[in-house]
């Protein structure tokens, strides 16, 4: 049986040998691997990339206190971006299934009808999810906008849903049971997490402190893009991409909030503008500094 | 010579919902063409849509046009110029005579064009004028925009390739198999196209693909669901059904969870026993042959026992929490941004209940209706709520009209589905409606075109409905707060259902809302009413008689107010129409109708409205205005087209 880190092996080698970069994941909290800034501002201008990395992605709200068979706070998503998408990247795709050692002649793959859309990003695309025997296992979207622009290059983005897809290969009915590594189940190595996370964010959250910090991080990314001169010679140095942590921070938090019930009915949208506001500044200034660069 | 055509636009999965519908698109672009052919067939799967025609001419007709010269009076250069520049001698001009007198003219005969030439233009602005409901570009900005992205053509005359190209992509011979189980290149022509994917597992026909998915499901009891077989169908290019099972001990849940689970969630028909009640198995339908290992079946055994033991979880812990405790937690759950939370909502529903005449029962139904939106088991399965309230209110021991109104509230969701089934149900649904109705007015949310994110005509449409259908005679437009525009929503959504679900003339539901349309079981008596009395002899002539009576009226500037001097009736058809009149006013029209038209008939005949002396005339009017008015309490029957 090939375990869950020999599974992202292979699939991180499979993507090196089509020419994406291998990142480590971010070191900030994201909500999806689509927020990292090396798909949000990458997939901007006319640069081509492509990358591919294991995010772990945080949703408080998703947290079942680690009781849960298939439910976690915190997910691995591989998130491959190929900028611009190649004609082939369908086949391209399913041969990444073979090369984890799924005989496609024996399952059955289906591409349903699944855009994407991220309200709080300004972002959406077209797309499928892939369904491997009626389990989903990947997103597969064509992006068309971020921060609200249209993109230069259409980029084709994948994300594996890793936790489902390992146990669907390892024939696991709780995420739990996967083995990470020979003799370690992936319990061993995040249970502790899911439990505690679970409490803090459903819980312990102190709601004040949540809102002060989600104010001085949202103060400080509008403070940067507010300082920052499309005209300067010097924009090239501007620090945008220490204004994106801030706006990703206020995002957590606000995810935060949400799993404490601290949003209320009429903060809601108030809030996701906000941020929404903050991510589409930030992307609109990151075209602008990349158009002096190129 | 004739010859046949084949296009097939390679695409990636197109959403299945689109593709008839893309269909009938292509083909209506294809007649616009206006090449002759014989026959035309379309056909689709996820991956390809395909146009094939017979009989296509190889050249279009030769075409011969007469072009009009100078005239035969104009100077020799001029006419030297024109025919130069058609290309002849002055000479080979012919003189045409026309009624402007004459003219140096020249037949101009154009040879046909080649039916390549047309299509290899025409065709790729066919191909993207296709429309769909959504659509994206993938070349880079500014591309061609598309459903999916476009990855090969084939377009075939004859044996012939008509060559163009789209979105980088050339037209050729070349088609693509199945996925997995065909090649990616094959070589075809019209003649053998159909056989050649099915070599390569690709199977054209929706309707065979349909057998083939029926066929391998005979001896399964399967719960029909055509709309789920269709999406398969267009789902697959080479189906292929199996039958799974699961543990029998779901079977605890509600039907109605593991039903959505499997049909919404896993796209599986669900299997019935012969008592016809759920059994514990599944079908569905594979896009390869077969399954010779179960891996297949296994695979979609786990992933729905997963998610029956989600909603297991969900169900067990949504139960430890009762529905009418959760009552104070809708303050945190939105109705909308400007009309406040489902608490704010609940108050106003609960109070539209009492003011309908819902009594106990009702209340507490609309108390509890929108509990179940805190539940864990809604918060995954969206499309269950009001169902989910119900299975838990009757779980929690509520009494079954209580349980039953809940569970039925948001009916009906279409002109099809079914009123909720008891009397409590209609009410707090009406109440439900009409609420979010009044509110979305009221701030402005109202539908514009096909925008209509609020689904407010779906719930007009179901307020109608559940009033006229339920029997429930309550005044609507004093339930609209004086709100115009809602009211002239509704006009059209009451017009909408007589007309087009009940099948009344419009004519006649525009002379029955008239007379007033604010009591809708009352405006459907009387439609019924006219639609029979139309039958009869008398009602057109009738009705003409009336139309002229509004119009003298009209033209008159007469309002009515005063009364009929007998004396001032002149003996004959006058007064034989106002005595034939108060001895049948106050009877319904049907059982007068016979003898009243021979008297109005006979009155225009002889009697002259417009009458020298005022008084008389003043009195005639009258008589008129009071015999329509004793009429029209049913319709305004001057709406009614006549052929007279």
């Amino acid at each position: 049986m090939q375990s869950f880190q020999e599974i992202i092996f292979k699939l991180k080698q499979y993507w090196a040998d089509r020419g994406a970069i291998i990142q480590e994941p971010y070191d900030v909290e994201v909500g999806a691997g689509t927020m990292c800034p090396e798909t949000f501002l990458r997939v901007l201008g006319p640069e081509p990339y492509r990358v591919a990395y294991v995010q772990p992605s945080r949703r408080p709200a998703d947290g079942r206190y680690g009781d849960n068979p298939n439910r976690l706070y915190k997910h691995s998503q591989l998130q491959v971006i190929l900028k611009p998408s190649p004609d082939d990247i369908m086949e391209q795709y399913l041969a990444s299934l073979e090369a984890i050692g799924i005989d496609l002649r024996q399952h059955d793959i289906k591409f349903e009808e699944d855009n994407w859309e991220s309200p709080t990003l300004g972002a959406w695309g077209i797309g499928w999810q892939v369904m491997l025997d009626g389990l989903e296992v990947t997103q597969f979207t064509y992006f068309q906008q971020c921060g609200g622009i249209d993109l230069d290059l259409v980029p084709a983005e994948l994300t594996y849903g890793l936790e489902r897809l390992i146990a669907f290969l390892q024939v696991k009915d709780s995420v739990y049971d996967i083995e990470w590594a020979k003799g370690v189940s992936y319990g061993d190595v995040r249970h502790r997490e899911e439990l505690q996370y679970s409490v803090y964010n459903f819980e312990m959250a102190d709601i004040a402190t949540l809102w002060k910090l989600f104010g001085l991080h949202e103060g400080e990314a509008a403070r940067l893009l507010a300082a920052y001169d499309p005209k300067s010679p010097d924009k090239r140095r501007f620090p945008l991409l220490p204004a994106y942590d801030h706006v990703l921070k206020c995002s957590n938090l606000f995810n935060t909030l949400d799993s404490r019930g601290a949003i209320s009915v009429t903060e809601r949208v108030g809030v996701i503008q906000r941020v929404r506001r903050l991510a589409v500044g930030v992307a609109q200034a990151w075209v602008n500094q990349q158009e002096v660069a190129a | 010579m004739s010859l046949p055509f084949l296009l097939e636009i390679g695409v990636e999965e197109i959403p299945d919902w689109m593709i008839p519908d893309a269909l009938e698109n292509l083909h209506l672009l294809f007649e616009k063409l206006e090449i002759p052919y014989e026959s035309v067939r379309l056909d689709a799967t996820p991956r390809r849509l395909v146009l094939r025609a017979e009989g296509l001419p190889a050249r279009q007709a030769d075409s011969q046009e007469r072009v009009l010269g100078p005239a035969k009076s104009a100077p020799p250069q001029a006419v030297a110029g024109f025919a130069r520049k058609q290309g002849v001698k002055p000479e080979d001009l012919a003189i045409e005579t026309t009624p402007k007198g004459e003219y140096y003219s020249f037949i101009k005969k154009a040879p046909g064009r080649l039916t390549k030439d047309i299509l290899a233009a025409a065709l790729p602005g066919i191909i993207l004028q296709i429309y769909f409901p959504k659509t994206m570009y993938w070349t880079g900005k500014g591309g061609p925009r598309f459903i999916r992205p476009i990855r090969w053509i084939v377009a075939m005359l004859g044996e012939e390739i008509v060559p163009f190209e789209l979105a980088g992509v050339r037209s050729g011979a070349l088609t693509c198999g199945h996925r997995r189980l065909g090649a990616k290149e094959i070589a075809v022509t019209p003649a053998d196209y159909v056989e050649r994917l099915r070599d390569h597992y690709v199977i054209l026909s929706a309707e065979e693909r349909r057998n083939r998915i029926r066929g391998g499901l005979a001896g399964v009891r399967v719960k029909p669901d055509p709309a789920l077989l269709e999406t398969l169908v267009y789902l697959t290019e080479y189906p292929t059904p199996i039958v799974g099972s699961f543990d029998p001990q779901f079977l605890e849940l509600p039907e109605e969870v593991l039903i959505t689970v499997m049909r919404h969630h896993q796209k599986y028909f669900s299997v019935e026993d012969a008592e016809g009640k759920l059994a514990p198995q599944f079908a569905t339908v594979m896009n390869i042959d077969a399954d010779p290992e179960g891996f297949v079946r296994r695979g979609n055994e786990r992933v729905l026992r997963a998610r029956f033991n989600d909603a297991r979880f969900f169900w067990e812990m949504d139960q430890k929490k009762k529905l009418a405790d959760r009552l104070p937690d809708l303050a945190h759950v939105t109705f909308q941004a400007k009309l406040g939370s489902y608490r704010d909502k609940t108050k106003r529903i609960m109070a539209l209940v009492k003011e309908l005449g819902g009594k106990t029962l009702a209340v507490r139904a609309a108390r509890l209706s929108k509990c179940d939106l805190t539940t864990e088991l809604v918060k995954e399965f969206t499309e269950l709520q009001g169902v989910v309230g119900g299975l838990y209110a009757r779980a929690q021991g509520e009494r079954a009209e209580v349980w039953q109104a809940i569970y039925d509230h948001y009916k009906p969701e279409s002109m099809e589905d079914a009123l909720p089934r008891n009397p409590a149900g209609r009410y707090v649904s009406l109440a439900d409606k009409l609420d979010t109705l009044r509110g979305c007015f009221r701030v402005g949310l109202i539908p514009t075109g096909s925008r209509d994110p609020f689904g407010l005509r779906r719930a007009a449409q179901g307020v109608v409905r559940i009033l006229v259908e339920g029997k429930l005679a309550v005044p609507l437009l004093d339930l609209l707060e004086g709100n115009q525009q809602l009211v002239a929503f509704f006009e059209d959504r009451v017009k909408f259902y007589f007309k087009e679900h009940r099948g009344f003339k419009y004519d006649e539901v525009n002379a029955a809302m008239a007379a007033g349309w604010s009591n809708l079981v009352d405006l459907e008596a009387r439609l019924l009413r006219i639609q029979k009395l139309r039958a009869t002899p008398d009602f057109e002539p009738l009705a003409a008689s009336f139309k002229r009576i509004r119009n003298i009226l009209v033209q008159a500037g007469f309002t009515g107010g005063g009364t009929i001097d007998q004396n001032l009736l002149e003996p004959g058809p006058e007064l034989e129409l106002y005595g034939e009149f108060t001895k049948i006013a106050g009877q319904p029209i049907e059982g007068v109708i016979s003898k009243l038209r021979p008297r109005v008939d006979l009155f225009f005949d002889k009697v002259l409205v417009n009458a020298p002396d005022s008084g008389v005339r003043q009195n005639r009017l009258t008589l008129l205005h009071t015999l329509l008015a004793e009429f029209s309490t049913m319709a305004d029957f001057s709406e009614i087209v006549t052929n007279s």
